[in-house]
């Protein structure tokens, strides 16, 4: 994201770049503690909790791509990760499942 | 024993031949202590054929056996023969290297002899630096090196000195390649003691050591702070560690850095500006550079410390006069390498160079002067050139972060003041930031009065004018969020404090009107805002009651605005009414601090209610509605807990006196003491009263049973309640209407206020009495008849007052409510009585109102009836079960979870039994004792994994969202249990847990996407 203030043509700034507040938690509404009010599911959820396939509800359907402008070479990344059978072939690899597990375990 | 009488008896010397030759010989080890405390000096020839033995082996053992026998006897030692011992001993250090542990372990118990003669401690030194290669010698014989050291250091410290430096150079030999953490602490600490008690040192030499990386035994933080002590104990050190610390700083290892930041700290406290001068440059290089490229919070933090110690260290030394002030010059560097980051307030560098500002200028008053007056002008500055909210609140907060500091240091001049100068600009400053629409940009302007108002005559009355204005306004305001008119309210209190005359010239009659004027304006309907702004002023006025010159008018106007609502009319709503009691009761809290206060609001506010309160309880003709408002359950609540904080911190003899009214007012009608008593009938509550009168007794609850506690020196307890009047009658009344079934809401006041009464009561005659009558009275109502339910309850309360005084009778009462477990009719209120039991209440029974509260009762209460109540579940009808279930789940739920731990367990079979009980309070208190017990103790509970999964599955679609929750929470839990048992439900419970991830409750979702990936994770490589 803060890339982007690079790509704007504006003087890119690494000793001293221009910083964000984080957001906090998302505070938890009183609507979202009464048993009778359905919650939606919205984009910050997505981006909060629901990260992978395995977090969503099956009637979703997921794509994957990089964020235009991030990386070198984003057109082969991109028709890689819509290539079904690469993605499992990679999944296939021991150690690269190792390194994507480890990112997902919350226990350190 | 036997065996030593016997030696001396018989023949000694013979007996003592043979058993120096056994340990000799290497037969035995024992004898070397019963020779030893046998033996005098006398015996020394005993030895001489084994100290000649020409094997080395047995002189050793030899010299050995003579060595356990001088630490034995080393104080009953002559001059003459220590002198003989200490010839032979240095002598034998030139002896075979086997020999040289045993010597070592004799010159160890020589150096302990009180008759020493002078010079041999320096000659035993010399020789063993002479003689011995310390550091080939085991870790044990190098430690009795050090003990020699140390103990002629601390017998003969004029002698060894009289060695000069020849004795530092020797240790240092000895301990030089020092690597066993053991031995480093005893070295340590004699190296502090050479500095600190001025031995001729040879420093260069001993800035050789780090801690070691790999000590065994000893905590490296011993090591550490043992070797910091010695670094930071003298200046003279300063030039060869201080370059070793800022390479340090600089290297990559993160302990490191913080281990010298921390010596650096601990250094300033002995150093001076001679000692810093040259290396005060690059000691700022790497602190900045630290701070500004942060890797680690606690880097960070030691940096700035580091900083703040060196700059205290440089205000703090004595110059000469022609000396050059080290301070300015560093500061001046601090401020040219910080100064234009501040004017960034996006970039990322400013809170870094504000940080090191901040701690430079923590350090002292000068200090904090030179860079306040040089970094404030800069900032007011930049406030004004920036325009953006965002840009604005950073600067402020950095303006906060130096006004704040001012505070540490007070100034007797007031023209010294370094703030008085910018004192217009700051308020003009803060009174933009004021009214800013940016909610954030107030909030700093909010903070940053406070801590303006703070500096003793700093605002003028004209600034004080506008700063009420505004907080005036502010707490006005009507945003979504409240933070800010939260903020203005406490800023208001607390500057309050400090000028009350402006609060309440200024303030005070603004909100008096704005109470006024709403209420005429009320037939204009406008409704919803004047409640809002009613519910403003209320809170505004007991926001700002911190002071008792103020609360003299704030509370006759609470008060007054009571009346007017009672008299007018209008029809005030209930919530109104509350929202007045509440302002009270925020108002009677801010006035316990004073006792003066605290008594003119007990005084004034209390008569009052009650006279209101009275007076609404009367039969009239026309039932206004307004006058029954004062009656409804919420408003009496609300005014119980304005009594109860008005009463609790009143002097025991104030309180006697409010006492001898009350009482008699519901006891005898006597009304002579409110404010306005010509009322239409008579008040009597206990008598035939109507039940609007009997519904009263709640507030005479609320006062009785907040009675302080008074300090006797008759009574052997120390402390008696406040007399009450008429004691015996008012208990009888009590225990009548707590029985009487017209009024559900008096019966139960009448029934609490038995109950705290009772739990004061000091022990005796007389509280037996009162109990004989109470459990007379239950049995009689539980029996049979309408009241059931108020016995019930009143058996209720009275087991808890007595519950919570551990007193004896509580376990027959509590086993009297347990036998009603499996009453059909009032079982289940029978279970929710043990929430009831456990918890705590706020208006009776409480520590607050002075009653008798056993820490522990909870614990006792748990370990006392649990295994009842177990009992009781198995030999219980299956109708009645979940009672029993309810009822144990409160008392689980109420427990410290450090306690309730240990004992789950035992009871493991039974939660496993509740987790099928339909009732949703048994399963969320069932869960929530189940999910610590998973995470704690894995291996029990893996023996019920297909009960625990299959149960956590349903739950986690029950029709409650907390149980779906905490369902699905255990689940995650569940995964601590050993992989190979899980792995068979792996596929059924993904499978499972793919629902809950469509919940139409965020919350559950959210917990069912942590625990369903973690049961992704289960087996698979990397997790």
């Amino acid at each position: 994201m803060v890339g982007g203030s690079g790509m704007g043509g504006g003087l890119l700034e690494n000793a001293n770049p221009l910083i964000y507040e984080r957001s906090g938690e998302r505070p938890v509404t009183a609507g979202e503690e009464d048993e009778q009010v359905p919650d939606s599911i919205d984009a910050r959820e997505i981006f909060d909790i629901l990260k992978l396939l395995r977090s969503l509800p099956q009637r979703f359907k997921m794509d994957v791509h990089i964020t235009p402008g991030t990386h070198a070479s984003e057109h082969a990344v991109n028709k890689q990760l819509a290539d079904k059978e690469r993605v499992a072939a990679a999944l296939e690899n021991t150690h690269l499942l190792e390194v994507v597990n480890q990112c997902l375990s919350a226990r350190s | 024993m036997a065996a030593a009488a016997a030696l001396e008896a018989v023949a000694p010397t013979g007996v003592l031949w043979g058993l120096v030759q056994d340990f000799v010989m290497g037969h035995q080890e024992g004898p070397a202590d019963q020779v030893a405390a046998e033996l005098q000096f006398t015996a020394f020839d005993e030895f001489r054929s084994s100290l000649e033995n020409p094997e080395p082996r047995t002189r050793a053992r030899g010299i050995q056996l003579l060595s356990q026998v001088l630490l034995q006897c080393h104080s009953l030692l002559l001059e003459k023969e220590v002198v003989h011992l200490i010839l032979f001993y240095e002598n034998r250090l030139k002896d075979h290297h086997l020999v040289i542990p045993s010597v070592l372990q004799g010159l160890r118990a020589l150096s302990l002899c009180v008759a020493l003669p002078p010079g041999l401690a320096v000659s035993v030194l010399k020789a063993i630096f002479q003689e011995v290669h310390v550091q080939s010698l085991p870790q044990v014989d190098r430690h009795t090196v050090y003990s020699i050291i140390t103990n002629f250091m601390r017998t003969r410290e004029e002698e060894l000195k009289g060695l000069g430096a020849d004795f530092t150079f020797g240790f240092i030999q000895v301990m030089d390649g020092e690597k066993d953490p053991r031995n480093l602490l005893v070295a340590f600490r004699i190296v502090h003691d050479l500095i600190s008690r001025d031995y001729s040192l040879d420093t260069q030499g001993l800035i050789t050591v780090w801690p070691p990386n790999d000590p065994h035994g000893i905590q490296r933080e011993d090591l550490i702070l043992s070797l910091r002590a010695v670094l930071a104990s003298t200046p003279r050190f300063a030039e060869f560690l201080l370059p070793l610390l800022i390479e340090k700083v600089d290297s990559e290892i993160l302990s490191a850095k913080l281990d010298s930041l921390q010596t650096l700290n601990a250094c300033c406290a002995v150093y001076g500006q001679k000692e810093l001068k040259d290396f005060l440059p690059s000691l700022w290089a790497s602190i900045r550079r630290e701070v500004f490229q942060t890797a680690s919070e606690r880097v960070e933090a030691e940096g700035l410390a580091a900083l703040n110690s060196l700059t205290a260290c440089l205000s703090r030394s004595v110059l000469r006069a022609d000396a050059e002030d080290l301070l300015d010059s560093f500061l001046s560097n601090i401020l040219q390498d910080c100064r234009h980051h501040l004017c960034e307030p996006d970039m990322k560098l400013v809170w870094p160079s504000a940080k090191l500002l901040q701690a430079a200028a923590g350090a002292s008053a000068r200090a904090c002067d030179h860079i306040t007056s040089n970094v404030l002008p800069l900032l007011l500055e930049q406030f004004h050139k920036h325009t953006q909210s965002n840009q604005r609140r950073t600067i402020l907060e950095m303006i906060l972060g130096f006004l704040k500091l001012q505070q540490k240091w007070s100034y007797e001049d007031k023209d010294e003041r370094p703030l008085s100068g910018f004192k217009d600009q700051l308020c003009s400053l803060v009174f933009m930031a004021l009214t800013d629409p940016s909610t954030q940009l107030q909030l700093v302007g909010i903070r940053t009065l406070t801590v303006l108002g703070a500096q003793p005559d700093l605002l003028s009355p004209g600034d004080l004018e506008l700063a009420v204005g505004h907080l005036y306004r502010l707490s006005f305001l009507e945003e979504d969020s409240p933070s800010c008119r939260v903020a203005a309210l406490e800023a208001s209190g607390i500057l309050a404090t400090l000028y009350p005359v402006a609060f309440s010239s200024h303030l005070v009659p603004k909100l008096a009107e704005e109470l006024c004027i709403e209420e005429s304006d009320l037939a204009r309907g406008d409704g919803p805002t004047k409640c809002s702004r009613h519910l403003r002023c209320l809170q505004a006025l007991s926001a700002i009651s911190t002071h008792p010159s103020i609360v003299k008018e704030t509370l006759p106007l609470l008060l007054q605005h009571l009346c007017h609502m009672n008299k007018g009319n209008t029809v005030a709503g209930t919530s109104e009414v509350i929202a007045v009691c509440q302002s009270l009761q925020q108002v009677a809290e801010k006035c316990q601090r004073d006792p003066e206060s605290c008594w003119y609001f007990h005084q004034t506010a209390i008569p009052c209610l009650l006279a209101l309160a009275v007076q609404a309880s009367m039969p009239e003709k026309e039932h206004s509605v307004l006058k029954k408002v004062l009656l409804e359950d919420e408003v009496l609540a609300a005014m119980v807990s304005v009594i109860g904080t008005a009463t609790t911190h009143l002097s025991p003899d104030l309180a006697a006196q409010s006492v001898a009214h009350i009482v008699p007012l519901f006891l005898d009608g006597n009304i002579s003491f409110l404010p306005e008593n010509s009322f239409p009938g008579r008040f009597q509550p206990f008598q035939d009263g109507s039940s609007g009168q009997r519904r009263l007794v709640a507030l005479l609850m609320a006062f009785v049973c907040s009675l302080p506690r008074t300090v006797s020196d008759g009574n052997i307890w120390g402390v008696v309640l406040v007399e009450i009047p008429q004691l015996n009658q008012l208990m009888r009344e009590l225990l009548e209407l707590s029985c009487c079934h017209s009024c559900p809401f008096s019966s139960t006041a009448a029934a609490k206020c038995f109950a705290g009464l009772l739990n004061k009561h000091p022990a005796g005659q007389q509280l037996d009495e009162f109990l004989q009558l109470a459990v007379d009275k239950v049995e009689a109502g539980l029996s049979s008849g309408p009241c059931r339910s108020q016995a019930f309850t009143l058996l209720l309360w009275v087991t808890k007052a007595l519950v919570l005084r551990y007193h004896p009778l509580s376990s027959c009462l509590t086993d009297r409510l347990m036998g009603l477990l499996s009453d059909p009719e009032l079982g289940p209120a029978a279970a929710d009585g043990f929430s009831l039991l456990m918890s705590d209440c706020t208006d009776v029974l409480t520590r607050a109102g002075h009653a008798e509260v056993r820490i522990m009762f909870r614990q006792r209460f748990f370990t006392d009836n649990v295994p009842a109540l177990v009992r009781g579940f198995h030999a219980a009808p299956q109708d009645v079960k979940p009672n029993y279930l309810k009822g144990l789940s409160h008392v689980l739920n109420r427990l410290p979870k450090p306690v309730l731990l240990p004992e789950l367990p035992t009871l493991l079979s039974l939660l496993l039994e509740a987790l099928s009980c339909p009732d949703s309070v048994v399963q969320l208190s069932t869960l929530s004792c189940l999910q610590p017990l998973l995470l704690e103790a894995p291996q029990v509970m893996s023996l019920h994994v297909d009960t625990l999964v299959t149960k956590f599955l349903n739950l986690s679609s029950s029709p409650s969202m907390a149980v779906r929750i905490a369902a699905l929470q255990c689940m995650h839990a569940l995964t601590r249990l050993p992989t190979p048992v899980l792995l068979p439900y792996k596929p059924q419970v993904i499978r499972a847990l793919a629902r809950p991830l469509d919940d139409k409750k965020r919350l559950v979702r959210k917990e069912a996407v942590s625990a369903r990936g973690e049961w992704f994770l289960l087996g698979s490589p990397g997790s």
